[in-house]
Parts: structure tokens; C-alpha cells; sequence
């Protein structure tokens, strides 16, 4: 049966297809597009029968090659990840569609299979890291990815490459200390299997080896995934990179970071030591307010849209991970919804900076004036994209937000419920200026009649909508916020409820 | 102290190769040297890696030849292998890494016309 294929397919398909693209592309160039949305309807088709078997028969085990593990690489896939699976395939099928104008636009011709190689290579590296149930192999898949997001971000203009070299810096310091946290599970157990080590590490759990080799991994991860005072390298190279890399990365990267967080600290370790034995969840937790009240307040200093919206990011990754600083079943509710509703935000949010760079040029945020004339559709979405981020109901952002709140209530941590009430409010105000600023129309007070003034007249603006190309899928992103908001308590009881470790 | 020191002596020496290689990324504003920095910090965690695979007198693990059916096989007489193999797609990753590097050097330099950190963040803001 092709089914019991599914954890294979999701990752080989695309790896293959994407050494495929440079050879058709230069056959063909408009033959790369319809490769890169073929290998990802498989990897979507993959992932939601993945997701049907898992709420059928429970946690499915895939051995690649038919080795056992602890020796082979063994895929797993529950319900946590198979979420995250049909969250990463959908948005990035969406993405794909999006980018066709855009990176038209913004490439010369014979660089498009390049591009697409790149895609979609990235792409099967994040869908690696999450079903991977090995931690080596989820070192060598978060390299893929991050290779090649580093190599798609310098095609940008600008700034681009040097970005792009401090994110390879910073991205193999984060994956050296990941590999040497590995090495140091390794020493102790002999084992690199996720479930094997769960079954071995119990016993050690005093030992200092494991020790450090645990926050050798959640330093690794945290500095991937743009965690507070790792972030450094986030906000230029997602800033420069071209817009439809942006609207890609930015929102997937980061959170399959967070991802690959949870699995660690609560598959790999057993939440009682994560949270027990060591002040690591603490420590997380007031890194994460701190996350949150840096990139909210950094978010109100910024003229770039992009780069606004980068600092949003880093707020974000705050969020999920007070979810899980806070360990207890509503806050990590909270956290893995997020990473959910997180993707679609910012891949929302991206993709209309992109069509109104693509439409306009425009990055300065000061210079959206008349932009509902001309962009209303565009314009429309950005707004709700924006109040999801806010977290106004019933758009997915309230939710998730909702549940970080009640599970810092019931930890009984008050400086965290303040410190996401303060960002609440940070973030409405940064993006009602946006909001305002395109919407609003100056009045002109030292002119009375208005009629008159030829200069500056709306009236005279035309429309120049993006794209269709570009339109549907940010429509079909904005309508996915509606939908995961409407139905986050169907999500959270047929999947996130199960997503949760049984002793926590 | 010594006799600790030098009974682990694998250990220390790649915690001194990760520390020059941070110091390198960290401190120095050229970009080259960057690089480099970059390049020690993986070869340490390479050389870790083989460090602990090692064991005294004991040999490659191929086990065949005469009467290997017959022999017991002795995991002590034999180094751990799967070291080896991690390390070989690691090498094959930093490889990749310095290749990406590299390139984005050359771009940068082709653009700025320098390798001096604080010169390209001028000529960016230009």
C-alpha cells in the first residue's frame, strides 16, 4: 500500500524532484513552478493521510530501508508533528503560487530553476526536521534547510549577501552546538534514536554529561530558531531577502524551531526533568517575556515594513515559548497552537509586504498613504492578518493567545499574563499605525477647499491591484486565519489534546 | 589536577579549538577571518567526535578474515564506527557550509570591494 509509504514520500519526493528542477529548468523554465507544486501536493496529500492514520491507529513508525532502530532512522510521526506537516505543505503549496509574479519580477530568467531548487529544498529540509525521530538525522535535515535559506536569502538586493553570511555564521555556531549536545547523548546512552534515548536517558538524568549535552541542544535550537538574545541574525536577512524567500521563511523556519524545542524537551527528555531537575524552564520563561517585550517595543522603532514584521517574529517565537516555559498542558496548548496559527500569521502578513513591494516598491511604512485606494484587496488582508497578530476574535491569534494566558494563570506566573497583555497592546498600536496611516486620509487644514488642490487628490489614484496569482493565495491564507480561529477548539480537542505528553 | 587535566586531555584540547573558534567569529571584523573562526569551531566538534570513538589497541571494524565464524567477536578489540560515519556527513556539511561562505564572500567582495565588517556595514547604509 501506497499509505504505509506516506513518512517516506513526504521528504524523498520533494528531495528528488528538487535535484530534478535545474536539469527541466533548463530545458524548460516554465516547467520548474509545476515541479515544485506537484512535489508539494504529494507532500500535502502525505500529510493529511499521515495525520488520518495517526487519529486511527495511533503514533505510526516508519523504519526507512527496514532497519530497526536503535541502528536505522526511524521516522514517527504523532499528532503533534503531523499538524505541523500539513501546516508547513499547505503554506508552502500557497507560497509557491504566490511567488511566480514576484520572482518574475525580481530575477533574471535563467536564475529561476536556481530559485526553485533552492525552494524546495529548503522546504524538504523543514519537512525532515519534523518527522525525523532521529536526532542526527534532524541535524543533518535542519542543515539542509538552513543551507538552503542561506543561499535564497543572498539572491536578494542590497544587503542581501552580507545578511546572508551573518545568518551562516550564527546558523553553524546554532547547528555546532546542536551536534555537540548530540555527541554528548551519544557518549552516555550509545543511542541517537528519539525514543530510544527516552527509554535510556531516565537513568542518567544525574549524570552532568546529559546535563549539558541538553542545554547544548536548546542552545543549538535556540539560536536556529531566533530565540531572544540569539536572534541577532534575523531581522537583516529576512529583511533583504527577496519577498517571496520572506514570505517562506520567515514564517516556517523559526517555527519548526520551536518544533523541534517541544520534541526535544518533551519527548527526548520526560517533562518532569525538563521542568524539575533543572531551572531550564525558568530560565526559558524569562528569556521568552523578555523575547516578547524586545520585539515588541524594537517592532514600534521601525520604518520598514519587513523589517517591522521581522521584529514580530522574534515577539512570537516569545509567545511558543512561554507556551512551553510555563509546562503545563493549557500553555503548551497554547504554545503548539501558536506555532500554527504563527505560520499562517506571518506567511500573511510577508506575502502582503511582498505584493505591495511588488506592486509599488514601497517598504517605508510611512509611505503606505492611499494604498487602500490602490491596493484594497491587498490591504484588506494585511488587516486581518494584523488583528490576528493583535489577537482579536474570533481570528486564530486570540486563541492561542487565550490559552498562553490561562496557562501562565495557572502557573501562577503574573509577570507573564502581564507581560502578554503589555505586548497585546504594543502590537495593536503598531499595527493600527499601519492600519491608520493606509487608511486615513490626511485633511489638509490649510486648504478649505479641497476640490481645488489638484495635488495629492485620492480621487486621482488608480487601482493597481496585485496579481490574481498573488491575490488568491493571501485570500486563501487570510481565510485559513478565519477558519483556524473559528474551529481552534475542534483543532485542540481532535489533535493539539493529544499533542500533549500524558504526564504533564 | 594535572593528572585530571591530562587523562582527558581530548576533551580540553577541543574545548580550546571551540573557544579560538568562537573567539575568531566573535571578535574579528574581517570577514576571512570570520571564516576561518567558523572553520575550527566545526573541525573541533569533528575531532571530538573521532576522540570518543577511540580506544586503545583496538583496530578497524571489519570483522572477517580467518575463522571469523568461528571466533568470538570482543567489541573491545574494535573501534566504535558509527562516529566515523556521523563525522563523514558532518565533514560533508562543513564542506558545504565553507563552499556557501566562500561564495558569499566573493559576492560581497565584488559589491564592496572589502572584507572589513564595519567598511561593508557603511557601504550597505550608503
Amino acid at each position: 500500500m501506497i499509505s504505509e509509504q506516506f513518512p517516506a514520500l513526504i521528504v524523498v519526493t520533494p528531495l528528488i524532484l528538487s535535484l530534478f528542477i535545474p536539469v527541466v529548468g533548463w530545458w524548460k523554465r516554465k516547467l520548474c513552478l509545476p515541479i515544485v507544486l506537484a512535489a508539494l501536493s504529494v507532500c500535502m496529500i502525505s500529510a493529511v493521510g499521515l495525520l488520518n492514520m495517526v487519529q486511527q491507529h495511533g503514533v505510526i513508525h516508519y523504519r526507512l530501508g527496514g532497519w530497526a532502530p536503535p541502528w536505522g532512522i526511524e521516522y514517527m510521526v504523532d499528532h503533534l508533528n503531523a499538524l505541523v506537516l500539513i501546516t508547513i505543505s499547505f503554506v508552502a503549496i500557497l507560497i509557491t503560487i504566490y511567488s511566480k509574479d514576484s520572482v518574475e519580477q525580481e530575477f533574471p530568467e535563467h536564475k529561476i530553476p536556481t530559485f526553485y531548487t533552492l525552494f524546495l529544498l529548503n522546504i524538504t529540509g523543514l519537512l525532515g526536521i519534523t518527522i525525523t525521530a532521529d536526532i542526527f538525522n534532524l541535524y543533518v535535515l535542519l542543515e539542509i534547510a538552513s543551507f538552503s535559506a542561506y543561499a535564497i536569502i543572498a539572491m536578494g538586493d542590497r544587503g542581501a549577501a552580507f545578511a546572508s553570511f551573518r545568518y551562516v555564521i550564527f546558523g553553524t555556531i546554532g547547528a555546532c552546538f546542536y551536534l555537540l549536545g548530540v555527541g554528548h547523548l551519544y557518549i552516555v546512552t550509545g543511542s541517537l534514536n528519539m525514543l530510544n534515548l527516552a527509554e535510556l536517558l531516565p537513568n542518567l538524568y544525574y549524570s552532568k554529561v546529559v546535563l549539558v549535552g541538553f542545554a547544548f541542544i536548546l542552545l543549538g535550537i535556540g539560536i536556529k530558531m531566533a530565540f531572544f538574545p540569539l536572534h541577532t541574525w534575523l531581522p537583516d536577512a529576512y529583511t533583504y531577502a527577496p519577498s517571496a524567500v520572506s514570505a517562506l521563511i520567515a514564517p516556517l523556519m523559526t517555527k519548526v524551531g520551536a518544533y523541534a524545542m517541544i520534541r526535544v524537551m518533551f519527548t527526548v527528555f520526560e517533562p518532569n526533568f525538563s521542568i524539575g531537575l533543572f531551572p531550564i524552564t525558568s530560565i526559558l520563561g524569562w528569556l521568552a517575556a523578555a523575547a516578547i517585550l524586545f520585539g515588541s517595543i524594537m517592532a514600534l522603532a521601525q520604518k520598514d515594513f519587513k523589517r517591522m514584521l521581522c521584529f514580530v517574529i522574534i515577539a512570537e517565537i516569545g509567545y511558543i515559548v512561554i507556551g512551553i516555559a510555563v509546562a503545563n498542558r493549557t500553555g503548551l496548548t497554547g504554545a503548539i497552537l501558536h506555532i500554527v496559527n504563527d505560520v499562517f500569521m506571518m506567511a500573511c502578513l510577508f506575502s502582503v509586504a511582498g505584493a505591495i513591494i511588488y506592486k509599488t516598491g514601497i517598504r517605508d511604512i510611512y509611505q503606505f498613504r492611499y494604498l487602500h485606494r490602490k491596493m484594497p484587496f491587498t490591504m484588506a488582508i494585511l488587516v486581518i492578518g494584523a488583528l490576528s497578530v493583535v489577537g482579536v476574535p474570533p481570528l486564530c491569534g486570540f486563541f492561542s493567545k487565550w490559552y498562553l494566558i490561562l496557562g501562565a494563570f495557572e502557573a501562577k506566573n503574573w509577570i507573564f499574563v502581564v507581560v502578554l497583555l503589555i505586548s497585546t497592546l504594543i502590537n495593536a498600536i503598531l499595527f493600527f499605525r499601519v492600519i491608520e496611516i493606509a487608511y486615513l486620509e490626511p485633511r489638509e487644514p490649510g486648504h478649505a477647499h479641497a476640490h481645488a488642490h489638484n495635488t495629492g487628490n485620492p480621487e486621482g489614484i488608480k487601482r493597481e491591484e496585485a496579481p490574481l496569482s498573488m491575490l488568491i493565495p493571501m485570500f486563501i491564507i487570510a481565510a485559513g486565519i478565519i477558519l483556524i480561529g473559528v474551529f481552534s477548539g475542534e483543532i485542540i480537542a481532535r489533535v493539539i489534546k493529544f499533542a500533549i505528553p500524558a504526564t504533564l | 589536577m594535572i593528572e585530571y587535566i591530562i587523562s582527558k586531555y581530548n576533551y580540553w584540547m577541543y574545548i580550546v579549538l571551540i573557544l579560538i573558534g568562537i573567539y575568531a567569529m566573535m571578535a574579528k571584523s574581517n570577514l576571512m577571518k570570520k571564516l576561518i573562526g567558523m572553520c575550527i569551531f566545526q573541525w573541533a566538534i569533528i575531532f571530538y567526535f573521532m576522540s570518543i570513538s577511540a580506544k586503545r589497541d583496538a583496530t578497524i571494524p571489519i570483522i572477517g578474515g580467518h575463522g571469523a565464524h568461528t571466533a568470538a567477536v570482543h567489541a573491545v578489540d574494535f573501534v566504535n564506527p558509527l562516529p566515523s560515519v556521523l563525522m563523514l556527513t558532518a565533514i560533508v556539511v562543513g564542506v558545504a557550509t565553507t563552499g556557501i561562505a566562500l561564495a558569499l564572500l566573493i559576492v560581497i567582495y565584488r559589491k564592496y570591494g572589502t572584507f572589513e565588517e564595519d567598511e561593508v556595514i557603511e557601504e550597505i547604509k550608503k
